[in-house]
């Protein structure tokens, strides 16, 4: 399929730090792609670029082929969600979201500032100013700002990040809906894997400026290729000196050893983690590693012999 | 705490000394006699100064000459503050600071010798434009300070919000930073009339004979001696300047 | 986005290049210059203003000026830390308790003169009272000498003193003295040690303001002050208008001038003239 933006080698320095090093990714139409990484990654770097707010040092950006890096912001059918939303307090809901169509100088926009409203569930608030909405309410205010324009590609800089914590999984899923009812290309940065792994077609995930992997959810999370995207999406047992590893869900534990394709190794338990939906239970290798075992009860104690093991399948093997 | 009853009393003690002597000067301006004596109630010394055409046509001309440095000065002051706002200009804003902390006499003769410089080859005079000019030049500082406070609360994402919607960086300022500030603004013109309305030292150098203002005219009456007069005057100007202050304060707190 | 900022800066630009820089530029070259016959100046040039500046009668009163200002500013400090200490520990009221310190100083600087005239002479307020009440047979000669300049001075920069001083101990971690009350120390050793070396931004940020506006001071002297009560301000405006010897009232404004820049050098540590 074709891609709706690309960055080719992308690169944003500053003396003496590279916020952004050599990125290159591309984005299919239609698709929910989220930017993942920690803090001071390089992805809100990288956001502004595409959004046109900072100049990449070098390389290409590219929307449906055409190079925009040197466009101004209000030059580029890209729209932005900003983190704490950057509503304007001054207007009303409704005058918020026909922003964008008047700056087009459209004199009809009426219909569609109705229609942009109803699809985040506003209506009813259009003379509402942003102080007197919830930090929920506003979210969809930028939500509808920014999609009445019908952008190519809508970046949203970790919009749920500014939400109540109980709020963020349902908002989550609404997102998800929105995008699959508008076909809008979302492009979704995130410091959160699990809201990643849960909303995205596709994950590039990034470190210090550069991308580590590009993926699918599942390949991101079952073969990642280096170590730092392993223990960024989940936890890892780490084996052989850092070289591989392998996930606590997969890890087995027991006080026989076992047949099969597995990877085995002697423990001691040294103490167990009541989780709610689960026990880790953490033991020590013979060669000093800890292990961390998941099972679905307990039943170990501190100082018991066990064996370690694992499918060869699931262990994850990284690159050079 | 114990000390804070000390505290306390010895605040009471020195805003006295701050208060006092104009209310003082109030309470006498209404006093029917002439002398230190309280006599009675009387409006006679505000009559009195109305009926002075001198007092009052300085009054005018200090009003027309507030007015038009405190427009000249808000705009240039606030689009200043902008620009400085976005990107730092050391040697502008250090010349500002200067200009600030430059004791007005300094800014006075240095004004009437470019005044003087400039009436050889233009044949032109003192008056009030060259007050107002005057005016501007040191009522800018403040303005700039004022507007950069309010922009400080600013938030810059607002900007690039209304640009990423299709609005080019002059449509943002108008459509979108201008309204935010406003308030402070507002709050950086009244400041500045205020500073253009009281000014003595700078005005009486560069003023030209037609074009008296009155803080000259007080000047003059009070080096002659006290008069009730004054009085009269003194506390209608402090009221006046008071009310203004206390706006610009109130907007400059708004958020 | 730098063209409309170029824009945006020009006015301000040109205004104070224009009615700023370049007067004080004129008024260095007139110092170097002669006196004109009719007042104004002419060639050659001369160092000549330079050197009056030596003659022991500008010496004496800039050397006035100073000890004036300085005792002004002292005064400033210390009746103004209390007043700063108090509004930084008065909680909900303290811009109420702040816009009283400030108000009377954004209304007419002129009038505040006055009313101190009002006040001290011979027939003011507190001569009338006091012979009123018994205590003196003669008036007393309060006005027209340096008393009543510093009064004046006082009065009129005390709130330059209180701002700044008041900004940084309102920002000083209170539990910091509970720590030094913890640790064993009594109020006024706390104050020394703790307080006190804490406000120091806010104590040279105060007397930099308060001794720049004084050592400047031109109405005060002017209205307050007796003749011989004269600063380097009236010798200024004295020579532009009455004597007519531009050259040397140029030149002593520079020294005003230079005075004025090396102090706030000298006291301002980078960072603390958070004005601009």
């Amino acid at each position: 399929m074709e891609a709706v933006l690309e960055l080719r080698d992308v690169s944003k320095h500053y003396p003496g730090h590279r916020a952004v090093h050599r990125v290159s990714l591309a984005v299919e139409a239609g698709a929910f792609y989220s930017i993942l990484g920690p803090s001071g990654c390089g992805k809100t770097s990288t956001l502004r670029m595409i959004a046109g707010f900072d100049e990449p040092t070098s390389g290409e950006i590219l929307l449906r082929g055409n190079p925009i890096q040197n466009l101004r912001p209000y030059q580029r059918p890209i729209n932005t969600v900003f983190q704490r939303y950057a509503l304007f307090p001054h207007l009303t809901v409704r005058g918020n979201v026909e922003f964008g169509l008047k700056r087009r100088g459209e004199t009809d926009y009426d219909a569609k500032v109705d229609e942009a409203l109803e699809m985040v569930e506003l209506t009813g608030k259009e003379s509402r100013m942003p102080a007197q909405l919830s930090g929920g309410e506003q979210q969809r205010v930028a939500l509808a700002r920014s999609l009445v324009l019908t952008p190519e590609v809508l970046l949203l800089d970790e919009p749920l990040s500014a939400l109540d914590p109980n709020l963020r999984k349902s908002v989550r899923l609404e997102l998800k809906a929105l995008q699959r009812r508008t076909g809008i290309t979302f492009v979704f940065i995130t410091h959160d894997q699990e809201e990643a792994l849960s909303l995205s077609d596709r994950i590039a995930v990034m470190n210090k400026g550069e991308v580590e992997q590009i993926g699918t959810p599942h390949e991101i999370y079952l073969h990642p290729t280096t170590p730092f995207v392993a223990g960024f999406l989940g936890a890892v047992n780490w084996i052989d000196g850092g070289k591989a590893g392998v996930r606590p869900e997969a890890t087995r534990i027991g006080r026989v050893a076992p047949e099969g394709d597995v990877r085995i190794l002697q423990a001691r338990v040294s103490h167990s983690v009541f989780l709610g939906n689960c026990v880790h239970v953490e033991t020590v290798t013979a060669l000093g590693g800890r292990i961390v075992a998941e099972v679905a009860a307990d039943g170990y104690r501190e100082g018991d012999a066990v064996y370690v093991w694992w499918r060869s399948a699931d262990e994850l093997r990284f690159g050079s | 705490m114990k000390s804070s009853r000390w505290l306390s009393a010895y605040a009471v003690g020195v805003y006295a000394f701050l208060h006092v002597p104009l209310l003082v000067l109030a309470a006498f301006s209404f006093n029917a006699s002439k002398f230190t004596v309280w006599q009675g109630f009387s409006l006679e010394w505000y009559r009195l100064a109305f009926a002075n055409d001198v007092l009052v046509e300085s009054a005018w001309n200090s009003l027309w000459i507030a007015l038009a440095s405190t427009a000249i000065a808000t705009t240039a002051g606030t689009l200043c503050a902008y620009g400085l706002w976005k990107r730092k200009a050391p040697i502008l804003a250090g010349s500002l600071y200067l200009s600030l902390v430059t004791p007005e006499i300094v800014t006075g003769v240095s004004l009437l010798a470019l005044y003087q410089w400039i009436f050889r080859f233009l044949r032109l005079q003192l008056g009030m434009h060259t007050v107002i000019l005057a005016h501007v030049a040191f009522c800018l500082a403040y303005v700039v300070i004022t507007v950069i406070a309010r922009l400080r609360t600013f938030d810059a994402s607002l900007e690039e919000a209304a640009m990423d919607l299709g609005a080019t960086e002059w449509q943002a300022f108008r459509l979108v930073t201008l309204p935010a500030i406003l308030p402070g603004v507002i709050a950086a013109a009244l400041l500045a009339f205020t500073v253009s309305i009281d000014d003595y030292v700078i005005t009486s150098l560069v003023a030209g004979v037609d074009s008296e203002t009155l803080p000259m005219v007080v000047y003059q009456m009070a080096r002659r001696g006290v008069s009730p007069v004054v009085n009269a005057i003194s506390t209608l100007l402090v009221l006046f300047l008071g009310i203004l202050i206390v706006a610009s304060e109130r907007l400059q707190q708004r958020t | 986005m730098n063209r409309l900022r170029t824009w945006f800066l020009a006015p301000a630009r040109t205004l104070n290049f224009v009615f700023f820089l370049v007067p004080l530029a004129i008024i260095l070259a007139y110092s170097l210059m002669s006196r004109g016959i009719y007042g104004g100046v002419e060639m050659p040039w001369t160092f000549e203003s330079y050197q009056r500046l030596f003659d022991p009668l500008y010496g004496g009163i800039l050397m006035r000026s100073f000890a004036i200002s300085l005792l002004s500013t002292v005064l400033c400090l210390v009746l103004g830390y209390p007043l700063a200490l108090f509004i930084a520990r008065s909680g909900a009221r303290r811009n109420l308790y702040l816009n009283l310190v400030m108000l009377p100083f954004w209304t007419s600087f002129l009038v505040r003169t006055y009313a101190w005239m009002f006040l001290l002479r011979d027939t003011g307020l507190i001569n009338t009272v006091l012979l009123a009440m018994g205590v003196i047979r003669e008036p007393l000669p309060l006005l027209y000498n340096d008393g009543a300049v510093v009064l004046g001075l006082v009065y009129g920069y005390l709130p330059f003193m209180v701002l700044p001083l008041y900004t940084t101990l309102e920002r000083l971690d209170k539990s910091l003295f509970e720590a030094a009350a913890d640790l064993g120390a009594r109020p006024f050793v706390a104050f020394v040690q703790v307080m006190l070396p804490l406000s120091m931004p806010g104590i040279r940020a105060g007397s930099i303001l308060v001794f720049i506006s004084c050592i400047g001071a031109y109405l005060t002297p002017d209205l307050l002050g007796g003749s011989k009560t004269i600063m380097i301000g009236n010798v200024v405006q004295n020579q532009f208008t009455g004597a007519r010897d531009w050259p040397f009232g140029a030149a002593c404004s520079l020294v005003l001038m230079a005075l004025v820049m090396i102090l706030l050098k000298l006291f301002l540590r980078k960072g603390e003239d958070q004005l601009l």
